[in-house]
């Protein structure tokens, strides 16, 4: 963001400086992982026992571990790539926006490690994809597992609101200030068009 | 929730303390453990049982003499959660409620090099019974004497779990025992 007062280049008056692919590509399967993983979650722990239930814990934990590790090469991404400038907006909007995307990359790493943490705890490690166990973060401590279970949903819950908040104000600009904030989420520009605020082609 | 299940333990706790002080040389339950071993897909979950008794008269001097009599209250698993202790006990499960305790009772001793002798015994389950030969290991713990070993059923043999759950659990339950007494 601090780059943004940089003067254009030619290649920017043409295309309107966006995301890089990669970025692109991590928000909408990161995107997609959460709802799923969001449904499978809040559906599961009312079915009676069953192997139908037993499988989609499984699931949900390889969900979990899958967005922890795409949201923590995202935030490495997210740290050494800038992004577009914030389009004009009043600074309480900006600030919201500001908290809630740290507030979201915050929640996408603590939801799933809280679970990972309760299923150490519940004495069932986790095999990713069933191939491969997963250090066990804490021994097998019933009380521990009960005050984690319930981190891990509060935490998934205030996910779930950050997420609403985000998309609310996503459709707010897109419908009613009818600016490029979601548009550039969506634009799949080609490479040889992309410039970063810092005047480099980092697109990938 | 919980709170009903610490009660639980600690009532438990109580039993097998004022059981282990009634007797003569008999199992130190709560220094003791037996643990059942499986996979949830491919998922190692270790689910003790909390309530067992028994005794094993083993002099060192003549170990072909020993014998060996343990028996494991079946609703006694603990998972760890109150929804699956209750699932375990169900009749496709252990059916604890008709057939409460599983019994292992021993034949014939073989012993081996230094400290180790192999138990055959029958282990009865769930109504059905298994001639089984289980390798041990004795050791002095303090005063105490200490068998530890560990043995493999089948979970189809014994009709534990129905079939739909074949895919999802495995069939081989390894049982591992630590007993001091």
């Amino acid at each position: 963001m601090p780059d943004q007062a940089l003067a254009p280049t030619a290649a920017q008056a043409v295309s309107m400086p966006g995301y890089t692919r990669t970025a692109i590509t991590l928000h909408w399967l990161v995107t997609l992982l959460i709802l799923a993983n969001f449904t499978i979650g809040v559906n599961m722990v009312d079915l009676h026992i069953s192997p139908l239930k037993l499988r989609l814990f499984n699931y949900h934990k390889w969900i979990g571990i899958t967005v922890l590790g795409l949201v923590l090469i995202r935030s490495a991404w997210r740290l050494t790539h800038a992004v577009p400038p914030d389009e004009p907006m009043p600074n309480w909007q900006r600030i919201a926006a500001h908290i809630t995307h740290a507030m979201l990359y915050a929640l996408m790493l603590a939801v799933p490690f809280a679970g990972w943490l309760y299923s150490s705890a519940e004495g069932y490690p986790v095999v990713y994809l069933s191939l491969w166990r997963l250090p066990d973060l804490v021994p097998k401590n019933e009380a521990l597992a009960s005050v984690l279970v319930d981190v891990h949903v509060s935490l998934a819950w205030t996910l779930a609101f950050f997420v609403a908040v985000h998309i609310a104000g996503a459709l707010k600009h897109h419908f009613f200030d009818r600016d490029a904030t979601l548009r550039r989420m969506l634009q799949w520009r080609r490479s040889g068009l992309a410039m970063t605020p810092t005047g480099g082609s980092k697109e990938r | 929730m919980n709170q009903h299940l610490r009660s639980f333990a600690a009532l438990s706790a109580l039993t097998i303390f004022v059981v282990a002080a009634a007797g003569d040389p008999s199992i130190d339950v709560a220094k003791s453990s037996i643990v059942a071993t499986f996979t949830e897909e491919n998922v190692p979950v270790m689910d003790a049982f909390k309530r067992f008794s028994g005794r094993i008269d083993y002099d060192a001097a003549h170990p072909a003499a020993a014998k060996a009599n343990v028996v494991v209250a079946t609703g006694s698993l603990d998972t760890g959660s109150k929804d699956y202790n209750t699932e375990v006990s169900k009749k496709e499960w252990l059916d604890s409620g008709t057939y409460p305790n599983a019994t292992f009772v021993s034949t014939a001793i073989t012993p081996g090099a230094n400290g180790h002798f192999t138990a055959t015994g029958t282990l009865s389950l769930k109504g059905r019974t298994q001639t089984l030969r289980v390798p041990v290991t004795v050791s002095r713990v303090g005063t105490a004497t200490a068998f530890d070993g560990t043995l493999q059923i089948s979970r189809k043999y014994f009709a534990i779990g129905s079939a739909d759950w074949n895919g999802v659990v495995s069939d081989v339950v390894s049982v591992t025992f630590h007993i001091l007494e």
